[in-house]
């Protein structure tokens, strides 16, 4: 029996339709408030760290593609477009809050306090990648400032996520988690997994979807046939709202309620995020060929960042000289960065064979040791960085799905 | 004929099914206009349209549950796995569902139409999630036929054979040499047989095994051993589930020796089948234990690929050390 029940008489269908979500808006295009919209409050000092952070992002991605480009590093994902839909929602948490992202928040790892450098080793896999040299570009993670290490695997985060944020609401240490995802990744069967198991187990997770429009090439359209990713969230029994995904003020206003509805009600929250993926899905991709530049115009012309710099100079919080500075300072902190990271050496190759398990067992020491044998055979052969050999070998191209 | 790599051959072999039989369907993440990450199925749309080629949502488990279903309705689907590496969310289709649906049933219902078409393998920088080759996984699935072609000539052949094949096959292709492996491709149908290894190359002194990609190392480190005076069989599989031990009980009964090799993790990888069942065949034959050139018992690694991969110096150091044993 349904939980709400209720009889009637006459045969009607219940559609998709008759559950109309509405996006909430706050900004207008302007970055003025919209005569009915209700502002959060938010103090100047986090509006300032938001609206840096969303500008570094758009300049670190700007130069590692640029960087990719010139063979500095094998891949790269840029997150142009959504850097409110990102920011806004983490600046909404507090860090001990756990993150659980998929890959396109370096944003959300930037507003943490990653560093550029840490950013380069990572990407450049050197010795001080805490990953190790183990991961592909942008598969970061920090123990240090509660970021799960990323999977490639899509939605795989998400029930873990439920059961990350159960075992905090046990432990009661005042915390949910935090799990991004896109638009794409709400297809696979962990979605509906992770969400049925937050909900019917009242775990206090966050669940903010990004719904960006593409798929690699596979457009929202033939990605579901219902309105968005939000009346699922409802339909598992979830309290859900949809925002407008470069609208600061409202990610943020959004994010803000949705974590003291999660810790103070024990239970999922879902946040749908409603944005466009400006750029390519990654360096592996060329959108070209799968739409068009009308439709791309459209929605730089929405650039998150830009609407939240009019609405800080309306506020007399910003002027241009301190834009112009704040850019060139991060230009050149992240040229710096990539320049001293990638004089730095591989990971030691022991790496190979550390943490399969807690300690390498001795079929893998075996190996391990067989392997250096052969090395010291051939020492010109092995030990080179491919990270820096433009990612290719032979002519396939990688991609992340 | 025309010289065509393994890409196009696979987009060839596709189209071809297409043409010749309705029923065929493809579907999968990104195949349709954009004709799939690495361009597999190109202009397959446009072509039949979309009804029959067509882009499915991001889940797995969805595009090989719905490939059965269709195939046990009479269709012929083909669907694509973007990379082997996220074909375990289809694990339990494919081994519990696809594998067992004619069996269960007593031969009521079959989904003999399904073949899933899946990218492996390493050498292209891709870490722990581009790069894995599950094969083993597969092969340990009564009911599933495991087919992995080397060359262009192979991939349409073997790809035909398996959309057309009475039974369920998973079909890896190996990306690393999607477009670095060129050959001559006839453009008309043809299929190679399935459960039937190639002999490439004759030799009298030690066998070598293998299969897909790593079929390039074996060609380099038997050339290699050729210049030390060391004759090399290099024997091609081509189809793993169920595999061609004749011809390489043959082989070894002639050689004495053996050498398997292939990217996955040696624990639990094929070549531990393949060594189990030629020392049943030919213990007395073998002159020198038969060795396991693989990959190493960790995750694929990203910073130390080269270092992990089974390359054709380690298969030549083994090839050595089979001789002087």
């Amino acid at each position: 029996m349904a939980k709400f029940d209720r009889t009637i008489g006459t045969l009607r269908f219940t559609e998709a339709t008759d559950l109309s979500i509405p996006t909430l808006s706050i900004l207008d295009s302007e970055g003025k408030l919209r005569k009915d919209a209700q502002a959060p409050a938010i103090d100047k000092e986090t509006a300032l760290k938001i609206y840096r952070d969303m500008t570094y992002i758009r300049v670190l991605d700007e130069r590692m593609l640029a960087a990719q480009r010139q063979g500095r590093l094998s891949f790269y994902l840029t997150c142009t477009g959504e850097e409110a839909a990102v920011v806004g929602s983490i600046a909404g948490f507090a860090d001990r809050d756990m993150v659980m992202a998929q890959y396109r928040e370096q944003a959300a790892l930037r507003y943490r306090g990653f560093t550029s450098e840490q950013f380069m080793n990572q990407m450049l896999s050197n010795d001080l990648d805490l990953g190790k040299g183990r991961q592909m570009p942008v598969h970061y993670g920090s123990r240090e400032l509660n970021y799960m290490t990323i999977s490639s695997t899509l939605a795989t985060q998400i029930p873990q996520a439920a059961g990350y944020a159960y075992g905090q609401k046990l432990s009661g240490n005042d915390a949910c988690t935090v799990c991004y995802f896109g638009d794409g990744a709400a297809s696979e069967g962990d979605f509906h997994a992770g969400l049925n198991m937050a909900a019917v187990l009242n775990c206090p997770v966050v669940f903010v979807v990004r719904n960006n429009g593409y798929a690699i090439s596979t457009p929202i359209s033939e990605q579901f046939a219902g309105d968005g990713i939000a009346p699922r969230g409802v339909g598992y029994g979830i309290k859900t709202i949809r925002v407008d995904g470069n609208d600061i003020l409202a990610v943020y206003a959004a994010s803000v309620a949705a974590r003291k509805l999660a810790i103070d009600g024990s239970a999922p929250v879902m946040i749908e995020t409603m944005s466009y993926r400006l750029g390519a899905h990654s360096t592996s991709d060329d959108p070209t060929s799968y739409r068009n530049a009308e439709e791309e115009q459209l929605w730089a012309e929405k650039d998150p960042i830009s609407r939240m710099r009019k609405w800080l100079l309306g506020k007399g919080w910003w002027s241009d000289q301190q834009e112009h500075q704040l850019k060139d300072n991060y230009k050149k902190e992240i040229l710096d960065a990539l320049k001293s990271q990638e004089k730095r050496p591989t990971p030691s190759l022991n790496d190979l064979i550390s943490d399969v398990y807690q300690t390498p067992p001795q079929h893998l020491q075996q190996q391990y040791a067989e392997l250096q044998q052969h090395i010291d055979k051939y020492p010109d052969h092995y030990l080179a960085n491919p990270a820096k050999a433009n990612g290719t070998y032979l002519s396939a191209s990688v991609q992340l799905p | 004929m025309a010289q065509i790599n393994l890409l196009q051959a696979v987009n060839s072999a596709l189209d071809t099914a297409m043409d010749t039989d309705d029923r065929v369907i493809c579907l999968g993440e990104d195949i349709g206009k954009f004709g799939g990450v690495f361009r597999a199925t190109s202009d397959l749309q446009d072509k039949y349209g979309k009804a029959r080629c067509f882009n499915t949502p991001i889940t797995e488990q969805g595009i090989v549950g719905f490939s059965i279903g269709l195939a046990a309705q009479g269709s012929v689907a083909v669907a694509e796995i973007q990379f082997a590496d996220y074909i375990f969310p289809a694990f339990d289709q494919i081994v519990n569902e696809a594998a067992k649906f004619r069996y269960r049933s007593g031969d009521q219902f079959n989904c003999g139409g399904l073949t899933i078409r899946a990218p492996y393998g390493g050498g292209i920088s891709g870490g722990l999630y581009h790069s894995q080759s599950p094969e083993a996984h597969f092969c340990h699935t009564p009911g599933l036929k495991v087919v992995i072609p080397s060359t262009a000539y192979q991939a349409k052949g073997l790809l035909l054979a398996a959309i057309r094949d009475p039974d369920p096959v998973i079909f890896f292709e190996p990306k690393a040499i999607y477009r670095a492996e060129v050959g001559e491709v006839p453009e008309t149908d043809y299929v190679l047989p399935l459960g039937v290894a190639e002999v490439v190359t004759q030799g009298s002194d030690i066998t070598l095994v293998g299969w897909g990609a790593q079929m390039h190392q074996l060609h380099r480190a038997s050339n290699m051993a050729a210049k030390d005076g060391i004759s090399c069989e290099v024997i091609d599989l081509r189809t793993l589930l169920p595999w061609d031990v004749d011809t390489v009980a043959q082989s070894v009964g002639k050689t004495g020796r053996l050498i398997i090799s292939h990217e996955a993790p040696r624990t639990g990888g094929f070549a531990g089948e393949v060594s189990a069942t030629i020392q049943e065949r030919c213990f007395l034959s073998l002159e020198a234990p038969i060795m396991r050139i693989t990959g190493m018992d960790t995750p694929f690694p990203l910073v130390f690929e080269k270092e992990y991969m089974p390359d054709y110096l380690k298969v030549y150091e083994a090839i050595k050390a089979s001789v002087n044993f």
